[in-house]
């Protein structure tokens, strides 16, 4: 019982509870399923992007690639549909989030062969293919926004309703559920916590390490590609900034859902829950009319207060 | 594949080679000789200057920051938050530091001091509160940039010309002051302190915190002084941001903090911690700069210039990764 109470899992739970608490008696519109269905809806673009990363957090890496992998995503989805209309071209609507997925995947991909092959630290080499991918988009872009617009498809996952409920929730959920199978119940979620456990161990047990790391890159980015698509479905566009404001908050919710940052070990409900909370966190304190500085302020006093109830709960044995 | 990882090293070293890890240092400073060169070359007014004050300016707040950033990563920690410090400093320098003489050297030292205390204040939450280093100081650093934005929401503010020109120009009429300034303060800090046993246990630590515990080393104090350092260097960058642009700006953080972690890790320092050199940090931030300052005189248009220093970054951290190619021994790239 004492465990149970002490898992992180229930403290973002308490919380959670508290932040609805704290914008109900700010806003009555905070507690009316309008509202709350919406805040699940624009959780489900940042919880896609989270399933990624987390992956690759319990391999015991990071992925600071991904505010450009989705709006390289976005872009290349958006553009295509922009040609396609311009060229009259029927198939280009239907080309464009597998497009935008493929590029994702590829730059999942190359940052999998630096981190895998190269055995470049993943925090600078991410970091670098960012700054790659940025450079890019503006070379070609001429750091306008591009021309075009969501397809229908992007348009309908983002925004469109089935059954009362809207479509970006089952997309996260669906997504979620695969995640934790492949996560908890075969034969790579097992080689991918053995590895965050310790690589050399989990080599010489058998598992191709290098593949299972190269591999989780590649869902990695095709996770952040897909956020990507959401949110310019979303915004009916893609622009520069879209993915500036995922990082932080990607990582903070991981954390939050009780995943070490260290790899090892990863919880896929703690997250639904972490990134429920830092959405329903932004939210509130947007109802609450807080200037940006002060946002920023309590944004980060909460995560550090979450994380140190964890650290007094969860005192490790030496 | 066994085998081989128990079978002693047998490669004769020839008396030409360095010492083991010595090109961790070496590499950085010999590439940034070449890049300067290169710079000098193609640089319309040469050897001068007006062109050698410049380029020691523009690279002295980066060198500072990836010298406070150095001794997190050599514990083996980071700080996301160090960039957030930065601005938090410039942002109160820009109130802070004009008026009086007196006025201006309160103003100063109060910009150090909130430095010290924002690396405290880490510090604390990694060794006390028992948070991971990369998501305390992310979580620290939203708290920072939002200071910052309290003191300065919009780029402007005050800073004492006088102190500027001082320190943004040459002394004899030749050297770059800001150059004198930069290895002034990183020797007077940290050249006392590696003298002591606790300024060698930031290292050790780094290195193996089970055998430094053990051997009665601190890890607890060396975290805490690692992440004050950091912050006091966070300090000293923000200070020389505002002499130099004459003004504070709330929102130059983040990049500083990216481009802190790239410096340390081309200027030959490990991530895995205990490794690292503070001139060979101080070398990687000057590449860094020197490369975007070549950028601009070889007339590349604007727009790719993000594209080359984002492949030139990646080019020089993939040069550590020809090891492991070669290397014959996959046991021995992997921890």
């Amino acid at each position: 019982m004492a465990a149970v109470l002490r898992s992180p899992t229930t403290i973002v739970g308490l919380m959670i509870i508290a932040i609805i608490a704290v914008g109900a008696s700010a806003s009555p519109n905070f507690l009316s399923a309008t509202y709350l269905l919406q805040q699940l809806q624009i959780s489900s673009f940042l919880g896609v992007v989270a399933l990624g990363a987390l992956g690759v957090i319990v391999l015991g890496q990071i992925d600071l690639s991904i505010p450009w992998t989705m709006t390289s995503a976005a872009i290349a989805a958006t553009s295509v549909v922009g040609v396609g209309a311009a060229a009259q071209d029927v198939w280009s609507t239907e080309l464009a989030m597998p497009i935008g997925l493929a590029v994702g995947a590829f730059i999942g991909l190359v940052n999998g062969i630096g981190v895998a092959l190269l055995r470049v630290p993943a925090m600078i080499w991410t970091l670098g293919i960012n700054a790659v991918i940025l450079g890019l988009c503006i070379f070609i872009t001429g750091g306008f926004a591009p021309p075009g617009e969501a397809s229908p498809l992007m348009r309908s996952l983002a925004v469109g309703r089935t059954l009362g409920l809207p479509n970006a929730l089952y997309v996260w959920l669906g997504v979620s559920a695969v995640a934790a199978f492949l996560l908890t119940r075969t034969y790579i979620g097992r080689a991918i916590v053995a590895i965050g456990n310790g690589e050399r161990a989990a080599y010489l047990s058998g598992i191709a390490t290098q593949g299972v790391v190269i591999l989780v890159f590649v869902f990695a980015g095709m996770c952040s590609a897909l956020g990507g698509l959401l949110l310019a479905g979303y915004a009916n566009q893609a622009y520069q900034t879209m993915g500036d404001p995922y990082l932080l908050p990607v990582i903070a919710a991981i954390v939050i859902g009780g995943t070490s940052i260290q790899g090892g070990s990863g919880s896929v409900t703690g997250m639904l829950l972490g990134v429920v909370f830092m959405t329903l966190l932004t939210s509130v304190l947007s109802v609450l009319q807080m200037p940006d500085p002060h946002r920023q302020i309590i944004y980060g006093a909460v995560i550090l207060v979450t994380l140190l109830l964890y650290g007094r709960f969860n005192r490790p044995i030496t | 594949m066994v085998a081989a990882e128990i079978a002693p090293e047998r490669r004769r070293r020839s008396p030409l080679s360095l010492p083991p890890g010595a090109w961790r240092l070496a590499l950085p400073l010999v590439v940034l000789a070449i890049l300067f060169g290169v710079l000098i070359a193609i640089h319309p007014r040469g050897l001068a200057v007006a062109s050698m004050t410049p380029w020691a300016n523009q690279a002295v707040t980066l060198a500072f920051v990836a010298v406070g950033q150095f001794f997190v990563v050599v514990t083996r920690g980071l700080d996301l938050s160090i960039g957030a410090v930065l601005a938090l400093s410039n942002a109160l320098a820009s109130e802070l530091v004009s008026g009086t003489p007196l006025e201006i050297a309160v103003g100063v030292v109060a910009v150090l001091a909130v430095g010290c205390l924002c690396g405290a204040i880490n510090g604390v939450a990694v060794v006390f509160g028992r948070i991971q280093p990369i998501v305390a100081t992310l979580a620290t650093g939203a708290i920072y940039t939002g200071l910052a934005l309290i003191v300065r929401p919009t780029p402007g503010g005050d800073v004492d010309e006088a102190l500027s020109d001082l320190l943004t120009y040459e002394t004899f009429g030749f050297f770059p002051t800001s150059l004198i300034l930069l290895f002034a303060v990183v020797y007077l800090v940290w050249w006392p302190l590696s003298r002591t046993v606790l300024g060698r246990s930031l290292y050790a630590i780094g290195s193996n915190e089970s055998a430094a515990f053990m051997s009665g080393l601190n890890p607890k104090r060396a975290r805490l002084l690692a992440h004050v350092l950091a912050g006091f260097f966070a300090a000293c960058g923000g200070l020389f941001l505002a002499f130099q642009t004459l003004s504070g700006d709330a929102s130059v953080g983040f990049s500083y903090t990216l481009n802190s972690i790239a410096a340390v890790v081309i200027g030959g320092a490990s991530l895995a911690g205990g490794v690292g050199t503070v001139i060979g940090v101080i070398a990687g931030a000057y590449l860094l700069r020197t490369i975007s300052t070549i950028m601009i005189f070889t007339g590349l248009p604007p727009m790719a210039q993000p594209l080359f220093e984002g492949l030139v970054l990646l080019a020089a951290v993939s040069v550590g990764a020809i090891e492991m190619i070669t290397s014959r021994n996959k046991l021995k790239v992997l921890r």
